[in-house]
């Protein structure tokens, strides 16, 4: 199929190499397990293949068919039409990792783009090519701060706001370490997760500190004061950031970061059930040596021409093997492309813009909701495009209703967290309309009123 | 290639200079040739620091390759090169005088009776080839 | 030619998208909390769609020409997959969905997971890894819990043989292991004595891949297996070359416990200039339960009238979770899409015509290049970038003339066990005539490296760039542009 040989050229390529089959080439397999046969259906044509996948994806509900107020790490934003029209150009996704620079110019110069473009939008000085989410980008801040201090620190602090699948993948990253010790402080508060709260608890054997920004649950805390408690006690603070927000808030650089990570996602890449995505870390420049994950770099060629190269790989795995801190070989190549475009093409002045109409109609929405009977808004703090609905029912009840009138509800938070049962996490964007609110009142409050 | 009379060396390309009981580690002129242009070098002891015969005191970075530096004898960390940090080619330079690593007082002479002297130490590198 | 940054590009005004102003009434955001500046660039839709086609230029790629980088299988990416991958009912859908919604998802994971059991002769799948170096990073998880949940505590060590990718010794280190190097034979096997020498009860696994990064099957793999097994430890394959494998054996058949796929290498699903990948990860029964979390199964099971619901299930002794959700999901649609497309014929095919043109191009080439091991090679092989007689020349310099020839080059110096080393891997998707065009400049190389070696010193010369300088770039350390204001 997208084999071009022909029987003859077979048979002239096998006389070449000297064999009479094919099968001869093979002789090194054990014989009482060579050529199985697979219990797989027969191979399909395009056209068939085509048909077998509508099938499929038919059978899903979307979030253009449906109304959906879901986010909690994945976020249904506007991808203007020239991020997927550059992105399916095949110099770029045929392309592999950029070793040979002089015949990747084109994606070593567009990661170099990326890194920028991450270290000016988080206020930090240097980031890398990518991580594969937000949750190993966070997972590597623990890596990179447990290696800066040689082991010597021991304990990760971690904030229960923080996305809880991001404070479990980090878990599963450290748990080899030798003394690792992983808190997560506030889980049993009922709002968890006040900034002060978790600085109280940094102490000497502290390597990082881990916090949200805007947190898990949309809260928007100056971090300023924190920071300084966590640098009093020689610890390093990572925080974990939504790239859109960033558009209106305050750089968490400024704030005092050591390590910005974060989910790209919302940067013009599509939601598909939760991947690929894009996880994106920057630090300052005291640790650039320190970053796992690929970087690329400036220099020039012999004629004085400006490109770029892959450097530091001599950290790498591949050359240090079991020596190297990390395994990563990858980065999320395509996505950071994604990524790069549609920071391009929106700008300075069309990140605002969409932070804003996130900002606006998330508050819109929270006012209204919180005037249906029975619903609340339980916030202690400005909140940016999510915050957390108090609701009269199980929230998995009043979803069920919700679908019923082509409604996807929030994120049902008493999974997490059984302090937080009945209570709805509901994230609003560009891509809902006031009427689409109004609509969403109106429905709650008809389903739960008897 | 330079091979000092008066240092000790090990198989891993280290070199030794004693004076009383202050030992004075770096890496060797074979080492630095094998790893051509050095772009990074970190010491990874602080001063006052007891240090165990073979533990990590320093990593190389050059661009294909990295290599660590241990030390080979026990004691105590009594100095640093702080000037590798900004100027890694030093080691490419001058391996045995300005990019010496670590400074050291010896707490157990016993462990310098394993090390090469020049000789050996030459004719250790000339059966590696190149 | 050298394009301009973005942030060169960048003319104070201009705007490539606008949005609608808001349609609810205002709130005040504190201006305590709102940063000053936005150093973000601002260009015409016209300005970024020209810069990013310029990079796009000055990149090789598959659909330009061959691109034999051993151990990357960089076969041809089909097109229908794109389609597919970007069709509403997949791209649209939010992860957190209520299972009922995204039935269409789930019944397309769990019939992967059940596709990639049959094709490789595991028990369980978990499609959840990023990449195959998560893959590895997970299976090792999966060996570690393994022996704890028997209360084997001292299995601290891991057996990696020198031929083996550089992830997997790194893998072990970052997850606690002790890693213990085993060498190759003269016939670039794992050696058994040595392999018999240090197999002992406190070996937690070997991490093997076969075949081997010298593209070479290990004519003992069922013993090397058996050694491991009787001595209590566990053998993770690594299976960054199941190209040269499909419908001709299946690891799990062989013995072996744990296995991570590749779904950019195997399944065609496109590299992205380095990523998105996905690594898939099969293990025996026995292992089934250390799976990450969750799993897609069959919660209801089909009855006349509906078919089977399907949902997400939580391994008992789960190692946890290694990535949010649950895996590169638009790579899981291309890479099914492929499969579906193949059959089981098909499959088979594949990697008899990868193992036919990897030793076409060894028939071609191996009078000129040297071959240190001497053997019918699988879906790639390795030779020596360098002659005796001509020291001045590396496998580098043949690599870099290559992009002469409008070839991108193979992968070079490494393996680490051979000397200058070419890693070719031409993959099923090169007709004969690519192979021969190939196979000819590599014989020109080889000539012009005796007649006129400073054409190879100097190469390549007709790129966008030439060498560049990586000791300068590794010691200033550039990685972000200037900003216009920031000189």
């Amino acid at each position: 199929m997208f084999s071009p040989h022909t029987p003859s050229e077979t048979v002239e390529m096998l006389k070449n190499i000297g064999v009479k089959s094919i099968e001869d080439l093979f002789k090194d397999v054990p014989q009482k397990y060579r050529f199985p046969k697979l219990n797989l259906p027969e191979g399909l044509t395009e056209m068939e293949a085509l048909a077998e996948m509508h099938e499929y994806a038919g059978s899903n509900e979307t979030v253009k068919g449906l109304l959906s107020f879901l986010g909690a790490g994945a976020y249904h934003h506007y991808i203007p039409a020239g991020v997927d029209s550059l992105l399916r150009r095949s110099e770029f996704y045929t392309a592999y990792t950029p070793y040979q620079p002089e015949v990747a110019q084109g994606t070593l110069q567009a990661i170099f783009e990326f890194q920028t473009l991450i270290a000016n939008l988080t206020g930090m000085e240097v980031s890398n090519a990518s991580h594969y989410d937000g949750a190993t980008a966070t997972a590597e801040a623990g890596v990179m701060a447990y290696h800066n201090f040689r082991g010597k620190r021991p304990g990760i602090l971690l904030s229960s706001a923080v996305n809880p699948q991001y404070r479990e993948v980090l878990c599963s990253y450290l748990c080899g370490y030798e003394n690792i010790n992983i808190q997560t402080i506030g889980e049993d508060f009922t709002i968890p997760g006040n900034p002060d709260d978790l600085a109280a608890h940094v102490d000497n054997e502290t390597a990082l500190v881990v916090v949200q920004y805007p947190d898990f649950f949309g809260r928007i805390f100056d971090l300023t004061a924190m920071a300084q408690k966590v640098h009093e006690k020689g610890s390093l603070l990572a925080v974990v950031t939504n790239p859109i927000a960033l558009g209106l808030l305050k750089t968490p650089g400024e704030m005092g970061a050591d390590i910005v990570v974060g989910e790209g996602q919302p940067l013009g890449i599509p939601l598909s059930y939760g991947g690929p995505y894009l996880g994106f870390f920057a630090t300052k420049k005291e640790f650039a040596r320190k970053i796992s994950g690929r970087l690329v770099g400036e220099t020039s060629d012999a004629q004085g021409r400006r490109g770029y190269v892959l450097t530091l790989t001599a950290r790498e795995q591949h050359i240090r093997r079991e020596k190297s801190t990390s395994n990563i070989c990858t980065n999320q190549g395509l996505m950071a492309l994604a990524a790069t475009i549609y920071l391009s093409l929106v700008g300075k002045s069309g990140l605002k813009q969409v932070a804003n109409l996130c900002f606006q109609k998330a508050h819109y929405a929270a006012d209204v909701l919180g005037q249906v009977p029975g619903f609340s808004v339980l916030s202690d703090a400005p909140f940016f495009h999510e915050f957390i609905l108090k609701c009269p029912r199980p929230v998995e009840a009043i979803n069920t209703l919700l679908l019923e009138r082509d409604i996807i509800g929030g994120y049902d938070l008493g999974k997490d967290c059984e302090a937080l049962a009945n209570h709805m996490l509901i994230c609003v964007t560009e891509m809902t309309s006031k009427d689409d609110i109004d609509y969403l009142a109106s429905v709650l409050e008809e389903v739960t009123h008897d | 290639m330079n091979v000092p009379e008066n240092l000790k060396y090990t198989h891993a390309d280290e070199w030794l200079s004693i004076d009383g009981n202050i030992a004075t580690l770096g890496v060797t002129d074979y080492a630095q040739d094998q790893l051509s242009d050095i772009v990074f070098v970190e010491i990874t002891v602080e001063k006052g620091e007891t240090v165990k015969k073979l533990a990590h005191v320093a990593t190389i970075e050059s661009v294909k390759a990295a290599a660590d530096v241990n030390s080979p004898i026990s004691g105590k960390i009594t100095d640093i090169n702080e000037s590798l940090s900004n100027t890694p080619e030093l080691v490419n330079n001058d391996p045995f005088g300005q990019a010496w690593m670590v400074k050291f007082e010896i707490t157990d002479p016993s462990e310098l009776t394993s090390l090469m002297d020049a000789k050996a130490y030459a004719d250790y590198c000339s059966t590696r080839g190149h | 030619m050298t394009e301009p940054t973005i942030y060169e590009l960048s003319s104070a005004g201009r705007t490539g998208v606008r949005f609608p102003e808001p349609d609810v009434p205002l709130t005040h955001l504190p201006q305590s909390l709102m940063r000053e500046v936005l150093p973000l660039p601002e260009l015409s839709e016209v300005d970024v769609i020209r810069h990013f086609t310029h990079l796009s230029s000055l990149n090789y790629c598959i659909d330009s020409g061959l691109y034999p980088l051993g151990s990357c299988t960089m076969k041809y990416n089909p097109k229908i997959n794109e389609e597919i991958a970007r069709l509403e009912g997949f791209a649209y859908t939010h992860p957190l969905q209520p299972e009922s919604t995204i039935q269409g998802n789930l019944a397309l994971m769990y019939d992967l997971q059940e596709t990639l059991k049959e094709i490789a002769g595991f028990a369980a799948v978990t499609l959840q890894p990023a990449a195959g170096a998560q893959g590895e990073f997970t299976g090792v998880m999966i060996i570690r819990d393994y022996h704890r949940s028997r209360g084997d505590a001292k299995r601290t060590k891991i057996l990696i043989p020198d031929s083996a990718h550089g992830t997997n010794p790194a893998t072990s280190a970052m997850s606690g292991f002790e890693v213990v190097p085993l060498p190759s034979d003269a016939r670039g096997n794992v050696d058994l004595a040595k392999l018999r020498e240090v197999c002992d009860d406190t070996v937690a696994g070997l991490m093997l891949t076969n075949p081997n990064t010298l593209g070479l099957f290990d004519e003992n793999v069922i013993e090397v297996i058996n050694i491991v097994h009787q001595a209590g430890g566990l053998v993770y394959g690594d299976g960054a070359n199941l190209n040269a494998l499909l419908g001709i054996v299946r690891p799990g058949d062989l013995g072996i416990d744990i296995m991570h796929f590749n779904l950019h290498k195997t399944f065609s699903t496109p590299h992205g200039g380095g990523g998105p990948g996905s690594g898939p990860v099969g293990v025996s029964a026995h292992l089934a339960d250390f799976l990450p979390t969750p799993l897609v199964g069959i919660v209801e099971k089909a009855t006349a009238d509906l078919p089977p619901l399907y949902g997400f299930i939580k391994p008992p002794k789960t190692i946890g979770r290694v990535k949010s959700f649950f895996g590169q999901f638009g790579m899981f649609v291309r890479a099914y899409t492929y499969i579906r497309m193949h059959g089981p014929e098909g499959l088979r095919k594949v990697s008899e015509y990868a193992v036919l043109n990897a030793n076409y191009l060894l028939a071609k080439m191996g009078d000129v290049y040297h071959l240190p091991y001497k053997r019918t090679c699988m879906h790639e092989f390795v030779v020596e970038g360098c002659w005796p007689d001509i020291p001045e020349i590396h496998a580098l310099d043949i690599a870099k003339r290559l992009m002469d020839y409008k070839f991108h080059p193979p992968t070079n110096y490494f393996p680490l066990i051979v000397h200058e080393a070419l890693m070719i891997e031409p993959t099923e998707t090169e007709s004969k005539q690519s192979l021969d065009a190939f196979a000819e400049a590599m014989l020109a190389i080889a000539k012009e490296a005796r007649e006129t070696p400073e054409l190879l010193k100097e190469a390549p010369h007709d790129t966008p760039i030439g060498r560049l300088d990586e000791v300068k770039a590794a010691k200033e350390l550039v990685l972000c542009c200037w900003l216009p204001d920031d000189k």
